[in-house]
């Protein structure tokens, strides 16, 4: 039966939604939204809406009822004068799962969804138990279906003893679990994060490599079944790292770029071969290179090998007061035609959206 | 409107529950309770949340602000923090709901709750001037809007609402009970006639010359007294009456100001109300009505309504204990010059005369008092003690709530405050034509509280676009004095001579 409320609160969740949508943008830098990561739903608070009234600021007084012994734990006391009409001052938190999360982001930033690579689909053999057989190994026996048998058989050749219930399974009451092999398709997705973590690179870069890499999860999570993540970090050497770690080293020294370049080779032949992995290397760097001979290396090494393994390679470079930038330009030299490389740069954190917007706006 | 969803809605009780309500109804006129005719419906949890952000009534005008409580409602209940048990209005019938899925149990003390409500409804004095057909105007307002909103367009029409919402705490609580200023009387000013004899007076004083310079001396006596010529504390009525509006506009302004009047009651009674319903529900349930069986669910939820979070202030139970407090001193005829003279605690405590005229003395508060007067009169240093009460204040280094003290009169002087004028700060408009210039000046006496900033610039922005010119208020800001303006685009926040 509709209700005449419906109306209204259609209404209101039209309003809260263009609030969200404003919100997000402040949301896509903020920290704590960050720290319910992990969770299958993410809630914002968000403030009620409400209607602002000349009103007193908080109370720093009131009457409460209690035995509190001299420390009473007290809360601030329902003022008697409440009117019943009047909404308290609560927070109300609109719970969003990190898909209708993703979704929103996607229909704000007006991402295109991501077409699997190589249109035919990729599909895996896998065994699942569905059935029961009469024939079968020992350890796969179905004991509740055994003794049902066993039980329906006594029961109507009359052995069975309602005094004295002993049930024994024969041969031919035993059933076993059978399986079926199923074919699923597959489009999984590995995400490579590289990041330069030299001396270069401050807490306030990290922190927005950080947010940015929660959004391109949510993102890239939201389109595939599912999705691997690997860190990687370097500064003159590279090494594979936890996602902790990823987020929390500070080292120092100086950068070579290649070397980091070469582990995410080591690890996608490793553990992604390309006809069945959608892989997304994305890079993170101030773009403060060694040498040029080294960012003529990783040129070489992104065009002959690794481009032509994955869907698309990102590289985000974050401004530091350090960081030349240098890296960026020669990239966009040499493939700033190429669909298969994004790059952007994040000036600061206001910048996040935009950037997220140019990498995955190629729908790749 | 209204009557579409009564008709949808409406179940008749079923014979079980008719049987409770015919007896319960014939226990309270046993009691005395004088109530209006009482019609109760059953809803379920869907019907029940949304009368609930009605406010109880089945019709309202279009605005998110129902959606928004319906949505917390249905939160609320879907998480399990709190379920309504009753609900009733102040109509003429009243109309009361009861959830359809509840224990019986928990309908008879509802309908017997309820009974208290509808007898404080009819009887109490603050309730006497508010519109007993509601329900009806509720459903006009909604009529009225929503033909506003078909020719201005929904969103022109809700965002005149949300501002005319935001001054709606602006009005004068006994505007209804206050009659009208009479029409200021004719004022006598000096005459301007020179002293003549007959046949010369019309060239001495000539009668046009004369009438100009009385209009003059009326003009000059106006300007000095200045408009409003006294604090006009109903700045609603005030804006409604002077401020320049379209029509859809002014309806609109008028109608929040309706509703917000009827409502006013309500806040100025919830602890007296809430009392009185739940002293007779205990009554009822106790002496007339609980069977053996029920004794057990029955304890268990009452308690949940007289339950007080530890150092919160509940004013069903407060307004509860304080009527079975009167009804036992006057039982005892603890009152009166006799009793106020004696000052040993041992004569107090074994004071008795067996006068036993407690009953009567309840209805008669009932009806006469409101909560301010009614923590007034009877809240005594006997009753905070043996209940608990005590004031809590903030600490500013913590942030934690400690109990400051627990001594009576600053008790009662803080529950007092938290009554005046429901909790809100008074304000007053004082100068509609402020510098000549056509401002509106307020004024908030200071007692204490400062004002919310943030909000006071958005209130005061609405108020301007309301006016039309710049508002400016007076108050007083971390003890200071202070000027609070909004010009329509621009708040400022100056600090003024104190008065």
């Amino acid at each position: 039966m509709p209700l005449n409320i419906d109306k209204d609160l259609y209404r209101f969740r039209h309003i809260v939604k263009g609030r969200i949508r404003k919100d997000l943008k402040r949301f896509m830098s903020s920290k704590d939204m960050i720290g319910k990561e992990g969770n299958q739903r993410v809630r914002i608070p968000l403030p009620q809406i409400q209607i602002p009234r000349l009103r007193y600021g908080e109370n720093p007084s009131g009457v409460g009822q209690g035995e509190g012994e001299g420390e009473g734990e007290g809360q601030p006391g329902q003022g008697g004068g409440m009117a019943g009409d009047k909404p308290g001052e609560h927070a109300l938190e609109l719970e969003v799962s990190l898909d209708e999360l993703a979704q929103i982001m996607g229909e704000e930033l007006e991402l295109p969804k991501i077409q699997p690579k190589g249109q035919k689909q990729i599909s895996s053999d896998k065994d699942k138990y569905t059935g029961i057989s009469r024939v079968g190994p020992e350890s796969l026996r179905h004991t509740r279906r055994t003794f049902r048998q066993a039980l329906k058989r006594q029961i109507s050749s009359g052995t069975y003893r309602g005094k004295n219930p002993i049930i024994v399974p024969i041969k031919e009451d035993k059933r076993y679990r059978s399986w079926k092999p199923t074919t699923q398709p597959m489009s999984n997705a590995v995400i490579l994060y590289m990041m330069d973590v030299s001396g270069s690179m401050g807490t306030e870069q990290k922190e927005i490599v950080r947010t940015q890499a929660f959004w391109l999860d949510l993102w890239l999570q939201h389109q595939y079944k599912t999705v691997e993540t690997r860190f990687i970090i370097h500064d003159a050497a590279a090494k594979e790292v936890d996602r902790h770690t990823f987020f929390h080293t500070r080292e120092s020294g100086g950068t070579l770029i290649s070397a980091a370049y070469k582990l995410c080779l080591k690890i996608m032949d490793q553990d992604y071969p390309a006809q069945d992995w959608n892989i997304y290397p994305f890079h993170f760097s101030d773009g403060d290179n060694w040498s040029g001979a080294d960012t003529s290396v990783c040129l070489d090494l992104l065009e002959q090998q690794i481009l032509p393994r994955v869907n698309q390679f990102s590289y985000a470079q974050v401004e530091s007061q350090f960081g030349s930038g240098q890296f960026l330009n020669d990239l966009e030299g040499k493939f700033d035609t190429d669909d298969r490389v994004a790059l952007t740069q994040i000036p600061d954190r206001e910048g996040i959206m935009n950037s997220i917007k140019e990498l995955l706006g190629k729908g790749r | 409107m209204a009557d579409s969803f009564f008709f949808r809605a409406r179940r008749g009780l079923s014979p079980e529950l008719e049987d409770a309500r015919v007896h319960i109804q014939s226990i309270a006129e046993g009691h005395g309770l004088d109530f209006f005719e009482t019609i109760f419906e059953v809803c379920d949890f869907d019907e029940i949340n949304m009368l609930a952000s009605y406010g109880g009534f089945p019709t309202r005008y279009p605005h998110w602000r129902w959606g928004m409580e319906y949505l917390q409602m249905q939160k609320g209940y879907e998480y399990g923090l709190h379920k309504i048990y009753e609900m009733v209005i102040n109509t003429d019938p009243s109309y009361a709901y009861l959830l359809d899925n509840n224990m019986m149990v928990d309908q008879k003390l509802v309908m017997a709750h309820v009974f208290g409500h509808v007898d404080f409804f009819k009887n109490n004095l603050w309730f006497a001037p508010t519109n007993r057909k509601m329900l009806d105007q509720m459903a006009n307002h909604a009529a009225r809007v929503q033909k506003h909103i078909n020719a201005q367009g929904h969103d022109t029409v809700e965002a005149w609402i949300d501002i005319c919402l935001s001054i709606d705490n602006l009005i004068d609580p006994h505007a209804v009970h206050t009659p009208k200023d009479p029409a200021p009387r004719k004022q006598a000013f000096a005459d301007p006639r020179l002293p003549a004899s007959d046949y010369m007076d019309p060239y001495i004083n000539p009668p046009a010359t004369i009438a100009a310079e009385r209009e003059k001396a009326a003009q000059a006596a106006q300007a000095k007294q200045g408009f409003p010529p006294k604090p006009e504390r109903d700045v609603l009525g005030f804006l409604l009456q002077y401020a320049q509006m379209t029509p859809w506009q002014r309806d609109i302004l008028e109608m929040v100001r309706d509703e917000a009047l009827y409502f006013v009651p309500q806040g100025q009674t919830k602890i007296m109300n809430e009392g009185w319903a739940s002293f007779w529900h205990t009554t009822m349930m106790t002496q007339d009505i609980l069977t053996a069986a029920e004794v057990v669910d029955y304890a268990d939820h009452h308690s949940g309504t007289v339950a007080t979070q530890p150092g919160q202030l509940n004013p069903y139970k407060l307004g509860l204990e304080l009527f079975r407090h009167i009804e036992e001193r006057w039982n005892k005829g603890q009152h009166g010059r006799d009793w106020h003279n004696a000052q040993d605690p041992r004569e107090r405590a074994a004071w008795d005369r067996g006068t036993m005229g407690g009953r009567a003395k309840i209805f008669e508060v009932r009806k006469t008092h409101n909560d301010i007067t009614f923590i007034d009169e009877f809240l005594d240093a006997s009753f905070v003690e043996e209940h608990g009460l005590f004031v809590w204040e903030r600490d500013k280094k913590t942030g934690k709530f400690n109990v400051n003290t627990r001594e009576f009169k600053a008790v009662k002087k803080q529950l007092l405050f938290e009554l005046s004028n429901r909790g809100q700060p008074r304000l007053s408009v004082m100068n509609a034509n402020h510098a000549n210039r056509g401002e509106l000046v307020l004024s908030h006496p200071y007692e204490g509280l400062d004002i919310q900033l943030d909000w006071a610039e958005l209130t005061l922005g609405n108020l301007s676009k309301i006016w039309g010119r710049p508002v400016h208020l007076e108050t007083h800001i971390d003890g200071k004095p202070t000027l609070l303006s909004h010009n329509g685009n621009e708040f400022s926040n100056t600090q003024r001579e104190a008065v």
